[in-house]
């Protein structure tokens, strides 16, 4: 025995009824760009006739707001405490997406309280009419706000980079989410590979793990699904240090064309389906 | 009914066989009211108090004082939606006297009664106010704890078993009699939707475990501890023997029409 780390515990039962249009994304470890993958995915959505919404799940400590250069007068916190309503809290990012942030105030709680958990759901059942897909862009870490954040979601997406602590982190999370919430089937992304094809082979051996010591009822494993890879670009550093989003910018470089084709693919094989 | 309590033979200042229709006509205003018990606070407190008094009844056991079995199912459906929204644990206790048709056979039924009653002491002399002690069915006991980390629940669950066992019960004024309890426990699942008959039939297999491993005795599931084994981590950085190739070609791909697609989390 070595790695003692464990994980919050929550039984292997039906997760709180999660909503057909509702993707989060989630990470493990931070700093794997998942804030960025959710700004840029959403804005390539977008780009092909989507109707997104990205979401700050992590309750005030996302980065969204950094990552998209906004500064919000009305956020989530402010429809939580009724002082606006979410009509006016949810804002235009540069790429044409709806955002909805949780603002700072909210990082005063440090569990979810029953209220705002109702108020969540509430809020994203009113908005799914309005939109073709909901990206939760949930916090790093498998803390209780980011499991409550995913179990709201019908699809999981799950970013990585090849960093050996990234993948772990990955497994990990692949882990407590077939445990707990009863997970088949996780969609996976990989992040800053030096080469086309590392993602791939990435997933597979994350499958392989898995495969191996996660074992569900005969025929019940979890399944990954590998979405694409995200390679290595100088653009992206650009774009990141300039707040500016990709697909805006330079849509055509390999990172953006990346996030194209991946957009390309959750639109076939995910928002088709779900509408 | 707000938290139930534990206390021994419902009191209610009413005496419940007393009512009659007449009397509740006479409080609509359609008959004589002059006849009705003499009570200062006015015939809505009297009605009050019958209606207390009925809610006492459909609501307790009579030969313990315990929620009944009715009550303690609305408190499990409650605790449980409670549980998936608040990511607190609760457990929920499964208790069982052992031998009990024993000592109605040798004894008789009053002390097979007496003994029900002092094991009912014992129990909601160990758990705190807010927990809910119930009379589940003839020597069947159930106690759901809201708000009870995984080592609480061991600990009062052991602290019930060990009282009882060691606690002698006057049954008459020449007998006293030893009884111990065979303890199951299942802790609630957390941020999921789960239902109460799961819940119980949970609970239930550790009370038969308890049975089945020598009676006197707490079995209580617990949570699985998940946790990244370093040969898993090595694994995941290591050379892996890749198997069947027709495997790898159709792994981690989206799945096909004969594996249908599942939406995340299936519902069955």
């Amino acid at each position: 025995m070595s790695d003692v780390r464990t994980f919050p515990q929550v039984a292997p039962v039906d997760p709180i009824k999660p909503m057909g249009k509702v993707m989060a994304i989630t990470s493990g470890k931070g700093g794997v760009g998942k804030t960025f993958v959710s700004a840029n995915l959403a804005a390539a959505l977008t780009r092909r006739g989507q109707r997104v919404l990205v979401l700050d799940a992590d309750l005030g400590l996302a980065n969204l707001d950094v990552v998209l250069n906004l500064y919000p007068k009305t956020t989530l916190h402010d429809v939580f405490t009724g002082k606006v309503t979410i009509e006016d809290a949810i804002i235009k990012a540069p790429g044409g997406f709806s955002v909805l942030l949780a603002g700072s105030g909210l990082v005063e709680y440090s569990r979810l309280t029953h209220e705002m958990r109702d108020d969540l759901l509430g809020i994203m059942e009113s908005l799914a009419p309005q939109f073709d897909v909901i990206l939760l862009d949930t916090g790093a870490g498998i803390s209780d706000v980011v499991l409550f954040a995913v179990s709201l979601a019908s699809e999981i997406l799950l970013v990585a980079t090849p960093e050996p602590t990234s993948l772990t982190d990955a497994y990990a999370t692949i882990k407590v989410l077939a445990a707990q919430q009863n997970r088949k089937l996780i969609r996976t992304i990989i992040n800053q590979t030096a080469r086309m094809g590392d993602g791939r082979a990435i997933t597979l051996q994350l499958q392989q793990v898995l495969d191996r010591f996660v074992q569900n009822k005969p025929g019940q494993q979890i399944r990954l699904v590998h979405m694409g890879d995200i390679p290595s670009d100088p653009e992206v550093r650009q774009a990141v240090m300039r707040r500016q989003l990709l697909m805006q910018n330079t849509p055509g470089c390999p990172a953006g064309l990346a996030l194209s084709q991946i957009a390309i693919k959750l639109e076939e094989s995910v928002i088709a389906k779900l509408a | 009914m707000t938290q139930p309590q534990i206390h021994t033979p419902p009191c209610t200042s009413v005496d419940l066989s007393e009512l009659r229709l007449g009397d509740a006509l006479a409080l609509l205003g359609h008959g004589d009211i002059a006849h009705l018990p003499n009570d200062h606070a006015g015939p809505r407190a009297y009605v009050q108090r019958i209606i207390d008094g009925l809610c006492e009844i459909s609501l307790r056991d009579p030969l313990t004082g315990l929620s009944n079995r009715r009550h303690f199912h609305s408190v499990l459906v409650r605790e449980i939606e409670h549980v998936a929204r608040s990511g607190n644990s609760a457990l929920l206790l499964m208790l069982d006297i052992d031998h009990f048709k024993k000592i109605n056979d040798q004894h008789g039924h009053l002390a097979g009664d007496q003994v029900l009653q002092a094991v009912t002491r014992c129990i909601a002399s160990c758990v705190r106010p807010r927990d809910t002690v119930a009379r589940y069915g003839g020597e069947e006991f159930a106690v759901i704890l809201p708000d009870c980390k995984a080592g609480y629940g061991d600990v009062v669950a052991e602290r019930i078993r060990k009282t009882l066992a060691e606690l002698s019960i006057q049954v008459s004024p020449v007998l006293s009699l030893q009884v111990t309890l065979s303890i199951g426990g299942a802790f609630a699942p957390v941020w999921v939707r789960s239902t109460s008959d799961l819940w119980i039939e949970s609970a239930d297999a550790q009370l038969y475990r308890a049975k089945a491993e020598g009676r006197n005795r707490v079995c209580i599931n617990h949570p699985q501890t998940i946790s990244v084994s370093a040969e898993e981590k090595s694994l995941l950085f290591g050379p892996i023997s890749t198997g069947d190739p027709a495997w790898i070609a159709s792994a981690i791909e989206e799945p096909t029409d004969n594996k249908p697609m599942q939406k995340g989390v299936n519902h069955e």
